[in-house]
């Protein structure tokens, strides 16, 4: 495929959509097919074919629209009106007096100013619930691949990391390693091979923007992985997605697939000298396998347990070849990078962490979904503007971040810039990007539990600390709760945390203490109101 | 190779850049305790007891598979790294069944030499009490789960010396355990050789031989010199298992 062919495929779409006069667009990923979006897609399609409107309708089935807790979302194009929690008597309401009459139906409507919408900026998500993620001609239609194509025709390798690193662009896995300096590292490396790795193995308990992603603009990700592939002299990629995702998988397989057989993936890709080629790999659900080494160890068919770095990966990575490893995200900014030039991504966000990111909003918060906001915006435009804050009757109290590795952020630091930086002081990190807001009716003992209990069946069991301290800090924890704890169990859980976070061998163990030291940091009077008094031994006077 | 100088706790040494700063503390007669490394054996980092402090680095890095630069400064031995080391070996004796008077390694133990040396007084972490599986289906051996500390020094040795792979670690977290082959009786095991290496470098008395009685068994470590020859010279039968 040449760039000419790219462009008038792309045309030939846009040309092919606006000959509709009514596009509804359902979305079918997870989350809104687990409430029923499936029937109400296949009711759409049995009222088309009903009405013999094939020439005027056209069902399509998309990736994530956002408000996930209000699902099935419905958006009528092009008018674009959104409806929410469509159910079979809401859809025949809709096709009705909306796609057939042309009258939006109030009852459903969304209101595209709330905030939620309005204070979200789209970069990663911009084709998310827009374009049918099973159709290349799509993404195309909506510029895929274009950066790409510019960037194999007009950049040299050199200049593409040159590009991502003048972007600013940092890691969107959590740590915020910049981005085009490991890419210059990979590309200097030395080896007969390289590889690029898509890391896709979102674990952490609340998060889903790598599956929204995956399902709603798979084409986006292997674009960002090629350029990756072009820029540091990489010829094989692998995705390795956890199996808990089928859907997303189904998808990326259709997506590879496709671009294998447009020539946008493969050999001579595009009539260049680039050669890349992206397989799957399938996560069997263990959590540290999204740890960088104990992901490359099971790529090569070995257990999942990780290594002491260095060497890093980008030096010794798989089979001991330099390997590029980074996440959906990072990989889904690459295209709009190329494409729009790194000055307008710089411009956004904070000077030391530019850009966008997406988070998951989950937990007591009335707006639950998809966001994605500039970086650096205040926590409390987040809660209470974008999330709509905490239900009737009960006030914020803490928001989780980074999942298990990450900590609380109580209500006095509500006005933190979100960026990796200002999360770090409080305690917390960026993570991934889930983010689970807790109200007044959380007790905080019990979330550090949990997430610690989610450690303890997480660790892999390679080094002490992390398989055995965790045991310790999640026994101590329940002891509290229970009210049989003394000061002194107190003590020794805060010294059993600081010891596993230093010694631990990876990410995984280094990270697990973070919700109970954070959860001590900010509301140690909840631990303390659980402990027995200690004894003092006091001497009558005689 | 270049020859490397740096200090370690305050002591000038030097050492080539191929040695682990571990290899090259032992060289100058400093002490550095370690558990899952073994002379021969492929490093993992796993037990954590060789941490050190390099000044300019915020991580604890491990000695055994940490390699020196030029005019590094390492501490071994500051109070910090003395208190996680006991309470490393405070977690290994809560996490199994580690009864010394009954052991038949007593007085022949790593792990209790180990718990002397870190001045390991009273173990303040509350004691799982696992309840593993004993397997003596072996006609000379005895693998106790219950005892062991996890090093993986005996899937190493099979793997990587005796190069049959009998041993593997199954599960995860602190559930996982030592198995043979597909986690079968180690007396059905047809890839076992009965060569007894792992036997030999089992730290604690999880891998013992069969006719022991408690404070009897010994290992004999004499063979080990050979696993280094064989290193050296490169006579190895698989790639070292944690090589990538």
């Amino acid at each position: 495929m040449t760039i000419e062919e790219l462009e008038e495929r792309a045309a030939s779409e846009q040309q092919r959509q606006a000959e509709f006069k009514k596009r509804v667009l359902t979305c079918t990923a997870a989350g809104c097919v687990s409430c029923g979006a499936g029937k109400v897609v296949g009711h759409f399609r049995a009222q088309v074919k009903e009405r013999n409107l094939a020439k005027e309708v056209e069902v399509v089935e998309t990736g994530c629209m956002g408000l996930c807790g209000s699902g099935p979302l419905v958006r009528v194009a092009p008018d674009e009106t959104m409806y929410k929690n469509v159910d079979l008597e809401a859809a025949h309401q809709i096709f009705d007096e909306h796609v057939v009459g042309g009258k939006p139906v109030a009852a459903y409507a969304v209101d595209p100013k709330m905030p939620f919408f309005t204070r979200q900026v789209k970069v990663v998500l911009e084709n998310c619930g827009r374009i049918d993620a099973e159709k290349i001609e799509a993404s195309m239609a909506a510029g895929g691949y274009e950066a790409l194509a510019r960037a194999l025709t007009e950049m040299k390798p050199e200049e593409v990391i040159e590009e991502v690193r003048k972007a600013g662009l940092r890691g969107r896995g959590g740590a915020g390693y910049p981005t085009g300096l490991k890419w210059s590292i990979v590309r200097k490396a030395q080896g007969d091979q390289k590889y690029v790795v898509c890391n896709a193995d979102e674990g952490d308990p609340g998060a889903f923007m790598d599956r929204s992603v995956l399902e709603g603009d798979p084409h986006r990700v292997l674009e960002g992985m090629a350029i990756a592939g072009y820029a540091t002299g990489a010829s094989q990629g692998y995705i390795y997605i956890r199996a808990e995702y089928p859907l997303a998988i189904e998808r990326l397989k259709t997506a590879i697939k496709q671009a294998e057989r447009a020539g946008l993936l493969g050999n001579r890709i595009m009539d260049s000298a680039l050669s890349f080629r992206i397989d799957l790999r399938i996560g069997a659900g263990a959590f540290v396998c999204g740890e960088e080494t104990a992901l490359m160890r099971s790529i090569q068919g070995r257990r999942g347990r990780p290594r002491p770095r260095p060497p890093y990966p980008s030096e010794k990575g798989l089979w001991g070849m330099p390997t590029l490893i980074n996440n959906v995200e990072t990989y889904a900014n690459i295209a709009p990078i190329i494409r729009n030039g790194s000055a307008w991504f710089a411009a956004m966000g904070t000077p030391k962490s530019p850009g966008t990111k997406v988070f998951a909003l989950a937990g007591k918060i009335c707006n639950t979904g998809l966001i994605e906001v500039p970086m650096g915006v205040p926590l409390r435009e987040i809660i209470e503007e974008i999330g709509g804050g905490t239900p009737e009757g009960t006030t914020f109290k803490a928001a989780q971040t980074g999942g298990p590795s990450g900590g609380c952020i109580p209500a006095e630091h509500l006005d933190l810039p979100v960026d990796y930086e200002s999360l770090q002081l409080v305690g917390s990190i960026m993570g991934s990007g889930g983010m689970i807001v807790m109200d007044s009716t959380s007790n905080m003992v019990d979330v550090a539990k949990f997430f610690m209990d989610f450690s303890v069946d997480e660790s892999c069991g390679k080094c002490v600390p992390c398989r055995s301290g965790t045991k310790q800090i999640a026994l101590l924890l329940e002891k509290i709760r229970s009210g049989q704890a003394t000061p002194d169990d107190l003590a020794l859980l805060e010294e059993l945390c600081v010891m596993v976070k230093e010694t631990s061998l990876c990410g995984l163990g280094q990270s697990a203490p973070n919700p109970v030291l954070s959860t001590l940091r900010f509301f140690r009077k909840e631990y303390v109101d659980l402990l027995i008094p200690k004894l003092v031994y006091e001497p009558h006077e005689a | 190779m270049p020859v490397i100088t740096f200090t370690i706790n305050g002591v000038p040494v030097s050492g080539q850049q191929s040695e682990s700063i571990l290899e090259i503390a032992r060289q100058h007669d400093i002490r550095i305790p370690t558990l899952c490394h073994l002379d021969g054996l492929s490093d993992v980092g796993a037990c954590r007891l060789c941490l050190m402090e390099i000044e300019g680095t915020s991580k604890l890095l491990p000695a055994c598979s940490t390699y020196p630069s030029e005019n590094m400064v390492v501490r071994t031995d500051t109070d910090k790294l003395k208190r996680y080391r006991r309470t490393i070996i405070e977690l290994l004796a809560a996490e199994g069944n580690h009864q010394c008077a009954v052991c038949v390694v007593n007085n022949n133990c790593e792990l209790q030499n180990l718990a002397y040396e870190v001045g390991l007084e009273h173990v303040r972490a509350q004691y799982l009490f696992p309840k593993k599986e004993l397997d003596a289906t072996h006609p000379d051996y005895i693998i106790d789960r219950n005892r062991c500390v996890l090093c993986t020094r005996c899937v190493r040795v099979c793997h990587e010396v005796e190069g049959a792979h009998v041993w593997d670690i199954a599960n995860r977290g602190i559930n996982c355990e030592i198995v043979a082959d597909m986690n079968q009786p180690w007396g059905t095991s047809e890839s076992c050789t009965s060569c007894g290496k792992c036997v030999l470098v089992c730290p604690v008395g999880a891998l013992i031989e069969k006719g022991a009685t408690v404070s009897e068994m010994e290992k004999h470590r004499a063979f080990l010199p050979y696993i280094m020859t064989a290193r050296t010279k490169q006579e190895w039968i698989a790639r070292a298992i944690e090589e990538d």
